[in-house]
C-alpha cells in the first residue's frame, strides 16, 4: 500500500527511536518533550483523502434524504396509525417514522462533521501557553489603590450616619417583596385537623357511599376479607372541590370477623366487624390500595408502609409514624352504614401543629 | 462605508480609521462589526484556542447539548401545553379515557401526544433529553472529581456545575409533575407530605405553595412558571458563566510528554473543535431523537389523570430523584409527640440528609484544599490511583448513592429478583452506614496496588513474555525497559508530603497552644499523604541502580 505514497511524504524512520538516547545519559524521568507528529493516511495519500471526502459527503447526503423522509412521513402517516414493529411491538407509525428520520438526519450531520475533523483537518497537536490567573503585584496594588480612592471619595467609611441609614433602608426594602407573598395561600389554621366527615352528627349522620357503585352500603354488602373504598354521601366527582375533599375524606372499608379484631377500641368504632379507616397513608399521604386478606395487612404502594387493620391499623413495617385514623361508623334506620362524626385525629401525614 | 473612510483618511488622518481597505465583502463586514463590538481582540484569543483531546472531556458537552435540546423542545411544548387545573371532560381520540374528568394540563398533554403530529416525539425527546442531561452532569462531575480537575483555580466553576446539577434535578421534578397524571400527582403528594414534616413552618409553606389545601388548583400553573422560566433562567446564567470560566481557565490536560502546568497541548478550536464539538451536538440530538422514536417514556395516557384517592403500584420517580426516594423509604417511622406538637422525624431526617448528600459534593474541593494546604494552580490532571483517598471518598459517595437507589426501588428489586421487600429495606438501612466504609477501604487499597504496579513497571520494565533459562537452571522472564515517553507518564505526578503536626513548643522552648482544628488537619493530611496513603514514587537513583546492574529482574 505504502508504495503508492511518494517517498518524501513518508514519516521519517528515525522518529520512533529518538526517545532512548536521552535515557542513557541524563535523568531517565525527564520530560522527553512533545512527540513528533505522526501523519495519518489521509495526510500523505491523496486518494485516501479523496475517499474520506466522499464518505463525509455521503453522510451529508443521507442527512438530506432523511429530512425529506421526515417531511414525507409527516404528510403520509395518519396520527392514529398503529403498526407492529419487531421487537418494539405495536407503536405509532408517525412517531416511529418522524423520530427515526429526524435521528438519522441529525446523526449524519454530526458523524460527517466529526469524520471530516478526524481525517481531513490538521491533527497536529500544538502547545499554547497558560498564564497565571492571579494578577501580578503591580496590577493588584493599583486596583486596591483605585478602590481605596473611590471609597474615600464616596465618604462611605467616614460618614457613619449615611452608611448606617443606607444599610437600614436596603435591609428593609426586600420586606415588601416578602409581604407580597402573603396572598399565595391561606393560613393553615385548623384546616388540616378535620375532614369533611365533621359535618356528620348523631342527629344528621352521613352515609358511606361505595366508590365503585356510587350507592350506600349495608354491612352485609361487604364481604369478609374484601377491601371497599368509600366517600361521604353528597360528594360528587363533578363537584368543584372534589379533589381537595377526596384527598382527606377517602375511606377504606374492611370486614374482619369480630373475634379476629385484636384491638377492642377499634372493634367498637366499627359495626359488626366492618372497620372504616382513612385511605390516606400517615407517612406522606399516598392512598393505600393493597390488601392482604389472610393477614389483614394493608400496604401503601408508594413507600411500603404496612398497617395491621385487625389491630387498629398499627404500623408493622415501613416509614409511617402512626396508625391510620379510624372513623366511627354505625347504621341508620334503613341499615345503611353511616358516620356520626369526624375522625378522632387528623388524617394523612403528620405535621408540627398536630397534637 | 469603506470608501468614505478612506476619503476621510486622506483628508484628515487623525479623525478616521487608519485601517487598510478590506480585501473582500467578508472582511468588510467583519471590520464593520469590529468597529462596534470589538470582535477582533475577542477572536484573537479564542479562534485558534487550543483544546486538549480526551474522550472524557466530551462528557460536559453532552450536558450542554442535552440542555439545548431541552430548551428547543420545551419551547415547542409550551405552544400546546395548558398549565391549568381547570376541570374538563375528555373526548379525544384516546378511547379508554373518553368521558373521564381531568385537568386541562392533563388534557392538553393528551392532545400533544395524540393529536399534534410529532407532538409525542417532541415530548419524548424532551423527557429523554432531561434524563440524559442529569445523567451526563453526574458523570461529568465524576470525571472532574476523580481527576482532581476541581483544584485551584477551578473550585468556583465546580460550584457552578454543582448548582446546575441540583437545579437540573429539581427542574426535572417540576417538569414531570406538570402533566397532572396519576404518577406525577403522587410525586407532588409526596412532596406535600415532606413539606408538612418541617417543624414550625411546614403547614405554612404547604398552604402558601399549594394556595390552600392539597391539591388545590394553583400548583400546576405555579410549577409551570418555575419549570419554564425561573429555574431555566438561573441555569442559563450559570451555564454561560461555567463556559466562560472553562475558556478563561483553559482546559485541564493529562500528564504526558511535553505537557506542563504552564501549557495546554491540543488542537485549535477553529477548525477542529468547531467540527468535532459542533458535530457532536448533532450526534447527541440524533441519538436522543432515535431513542424517542423507539422507546416510550412517561406514557401518561396509561396512568390516567390524577386523583388523590388513587394510585398505581410500583410508583417511581425519575431516576435522579431515586436516591431521595430511597432515603424516605428505608427511614424508620420515628415520630415524636409532645407538648401538643408532632415532630415527624421519619420524614424530616431524610429531608435533611437529602441536601447533605448533595452538599458533600459541593464543598469537597474546599475541604481538600484546606487539608493539603496547596495554594498552587493545577492544570495537569491526577490519575485517580495517584490520589487514593480522594478516589476512595468518591467511590464511597457513589456506593452510598447506589445503596439509596436500591432503597428507592425496593419494590422493583423485590418483584424482579424474588426477594423479600423487608429484607431489602433492612439491607439498605445497614448498607447506608456500612457499604461506603467498605468501598472506601477497598478502593484505597486498589489504588495503592495500582501505584505499586506502576512503580514496578518503571523500575523493572514491562514483561516481554520471553522466558530465559539461566546456566544454573533458573527460569526468568525477560523484562524490557519502557520507552521514555511511557516512563514519563508513570512518574510525572508529584507526591505531596503530609503537613506536620505543629510542635507543642516553639523554637524558644515556650509551650504554645495548638488548636484542635490544626491537629485535625494534620491528622487528615497524614491520612491523605502519609504512610499507607501513597506508595513512594520511584526515584531516578533507584531506576539507575536497577537498570545499570542486571538487565532482567
Amino acid at each position: 500500500m505504502s508504495h503508492d505514497i511518494p517517498e518524501e511524504k513518508l514519516p521519517e524512520a528515525h522518529d520512533a527511536s529518538h526517545g532512548h538516547e536521552v535515557a542513557e545519559h541524563g535523568d531517565p524521568f525527564a520530560d522527553p518533550g512533545l512527540p513528533a507528529h505522526e501523519p495519518r493516511r489521509t495526510d500523505i495519500d491523496e486518494r485516501a483523502a479523496k475517499r474520506a471526502e466522499r464518505q463525509v459527503s455521503l453522510m451529508f447526503i443521507v442527512s438530506m434524504l432523511a429530512t425529506i423522509g421526515f417531511i414525507a412521513s409527516y404528510v403520509i402517516f395518519p396520527i392514529d396509525k398503529i403498526i407492529y414493529v419487531f421487537p418494539l411491538g405495536h407503536i405509532s407509525a408517525l412517531n416511529f417514522a418522524l423520530g427515526l428520520t429526524l435521528g438519522v438526519a441529525l446523526f449524519c450531520i454530526g458523524a460527517g462533521a466529526v469524520h471530516w475533523a478526524r481525517t481531513l483537518m490538521s491533527d497536529v497537536e500544538m502547545p499554547a501557553e497558560r498564564h497565571p490567573i492571579e494578577a501580578d503585584d503591580e496590577v493588584r496594588n493599583d486596583v486596591i489603590e483605585q478602590f481605596k480612592t473611590g471609597a474615600a471619595e464616596s465618604g462611605f467609611g467616614r460618614r457613619k450616619m449615611l452608611r448606617n441609614t443606607l444599610i437600614g433602608s436596603m435591609a428593609l426594602v426586600p420586606l415588601s417583596g416578602v409581604v407580597l407573598l402573603r396572598d399565595l395561600g391561606p393560613l393553615p389554621e385548623k384546616k388540616l385537623d378535620h375532614t369533611n366527615w365533621i359535618e356528620a352528627t348523631e342527629a344528621k349522620p352521613i352515609q358511606l357511599i361505595n366508590m365503585n357503585t356510587n350507592q350506600p352500603m349495608k354491612a352485609e354488602d361487604i364481604e369478609v376479607g374484601s377491601l371497599t373504598f368509600a366517600k361521604p354521601e353528597g360528594l360528587e366527582e363533578s363537584d368543584e372541590d372534589f379533589q381537595q375533599r377526596i384527598a382527606k375524606d377517602a375511606l377504606m372499608l374492611v370486614r374482619i370477623a369480630p373475634e379476629d379484631i385484636k384491638d377492642a377500641k377499634s372493634r367498637d368504632l366499627g359495626f359488626e366487624g366492618v372497620l372504616a379507616y382513612s385511605k390516606i397513608c400517615t407517612h406522606v399521604g399516598c392512598p393505600i390500595s393493597l390488601y392482604e386478606q389472610q393477614t389483614h395487612h394493608a400496604l401503601c404502594p408508594c413507600h411500603q408502609s404496612t398497617f395491621d387493620l385487625s389491630d387498629g391499623a398499627r404500623v408493622i413495617f415501613g416509614p409511617a409514624g402512626h396508625p391510620l385514623p379510624q372513623l366511627k361508623i354505625t347504621t341508620d334506620e334503613k341499615g345503611f352504614l353511616v358516620a356520626t362524626g369526624d375522625f378522632a385525629e387528623p388524617v394523612g401525614p403528620s405535621f408540627w401543629e398536630r397534637s | 462605508m469603506s470608501s468614505a473612510s478612506s476619503v476621510n483618511t486622506d483628508a484628515k488622518p487623525s479623525s478616521g480609521s487608519t485601517r487598510a481597505k478590506p480585501a473582500n465583502k467578508f472582511e468588510a463586514a467583519a471590520d464593520w462589526t469590529d468597529g462596534r463590538l470589538g470582535i477582533y481582540s475577542l477572536a484573537r484569543a479564542n479562534l485558534r484556542k487550543i483544546f486538549p483531546d480526551h474522550w472524557s472531556f466530551m462528557l460536559g458537552e453532552i450536558c450542554l447539548y442535552s440542555f439545548v435540546i431541552i430548551i428547543l423542545t420545551g419551547v415547542y411544548l409550551t405552544l400546546f401545553f395548558k398549565p391549568s387545573m381547570a376541570e374538563v371532560v375528555y373526548h379525544g381520540p384516546y378511547a379508554p379515557l373518553d368521558g373521564i374528568k381531568m385537568s386541562e394540563a392533563y388534557a392538553s398533554t393528551m392532545n400533544i401526544s395524540f393529536e399534534v403530529r410529532g407532538g409525542l416525539l417532541i415530548r419524548q425527546i424532551h423527557h429523554w433529553a432531561a434524563l440524559v442531561f442529569v445523567a451526563a452532569m453526574l458523570v461529568h462531575m465524576m470525571r472532574v472529581f476523580f481527576t482532581g480537575a476541581f483544584r485551584k483555580p477551578r473550585e468556583i466553576n465546580w460550584v457552578f456545575g454543582f448548582l446546575l446539577l441540583v437545579l437540573g434535578m429539581f427542574d426535572g421534578f417540576f417538569g414531570y409533575s406538570l402533566p397532572d397524571d396519576l404518577l406525577s400527582g403522587t410525586g407532588i403528594r409526596f412532596m406535600e407530605g415532606a413539606i408538612l414534616a418541617v417543624p414550625l413552618v411546614g403547614t405554612y409553606i404547604q398552604m402558601f405553595l399549594f394556595g390552600g389545601e392539597f391539591p388545590g388548583t394553583d400548583i400546576v400553573p405555579r410549577f409551570f412558571t418555575i419549570h419554564v422560566l425561573l429555574i431555566p433562567g438561573i441555569m442559563l446564567g450559570l451555564l454561560v458563566a461555567h463556559l466562560i470560566l472553562v475558556f478563561y481557565h483553559k482546559h485541564t490536560q493529562w500528564a504526558g510528554p511535553g505537557k506542563t502546568e504552564k501549557n495546554v497541548v491540543g488542537m485549535p478550536l477553529m477548525p477542529v473543535y468547531m467540527a468535532k464539538a459542533g458535530g457532536f451536538f448533532f450526534l447527541v440530538f440524533g441519538i436522543i431523537a432515535a431513542i424517542s422514536a423507539i422507546a416510550t417514556i412517561n406514557p401518561i395516557w396509561a396512568y390516567g389523570p390524577y386523583r388523590p384517592d388513587q394510585v398505581s403500584t410500583d410508583a417511581q420517580p425519575d431516576w435522579y430523584m431515586g436516591f431521595s426516594e430511597g432515603l424516605i423509604r428505608v427511614m424508620p417511622g420515628w415520630e415524636v409527640r409532645a407538648l401538643g406538637h408532632t415532630l415527624n422525624l421519619g420524614v424530616f431526617i431524610p429531608l435533611m440528609i437529602f441536601p447533605l448528600v448533595l452538599v458533600a459534593i459541593a464543598v469537597y474541593p474546599f475541604i481538600e484544599g484546606w487539608i493539603t494546604g496547596d495554594k498552587r494552580e493545577h492544570h495537569i490532571l491526577d490519575r485517580p490511583r495517584n490520589a487514593p483517598v480522594r478516589t476512595a471518598l468518591g467511590a464511597a459517595w457513589i456506593s452510598e448513592y447506589l445503596v439509596l437507589l436500591i432503597g428507592g426501588g425496593n419494590d422493583l428489586f423485590a418483584t424482579h429478583f424474588h426477594l423479600s421487600l423487608n429484607s431489602i429495606t433492612y439491607f439498605v438501612r445497614a448498607g447506608f452506614f456500612v457499604v461506603p466504609v467498605v468501598v472506601f477501604f477497598i478502593t484505597k487499597r486498589w489504588c495503592l496496588g495500582l501505584q505499586r504496579r506502576d512503580k514496578d513497571k518503571v523500575l523493572h520494565g514491562r514483561e516481554t513474555g520471553v522466558i530465559k533459562r539461566l546456566p544454573h537452571g533458573e527460569f526468568v522472564e525477560v523484562h524490557a525497559q519502557l520507552p521514555q515517553d511511557k516512563l514519563y507518564k508513570y512518574v510525572a505526578h508529584e507526591q505531596q508530603q503530609p503537613v506536620a503536626i505543629p510542635a507543642q513548643v516553639d523554637e524558644n522552648g515556650v509551650e504554645r497552644k495548638v488548636g484542635r482544628l490544626e491537629k485535625t488537619r494534620a491528622k487528615l493530611s497524614q491520612g491523605y499523604f502519609g504512610e499507607g496513603g501513597q506508595i513512594p514514587k520511584p526515584t531516578a537513583e533507584e531506576h539507575h541502580e536497577i537498570t545499570s546492574g542486571h538487565g532482567h529482574h
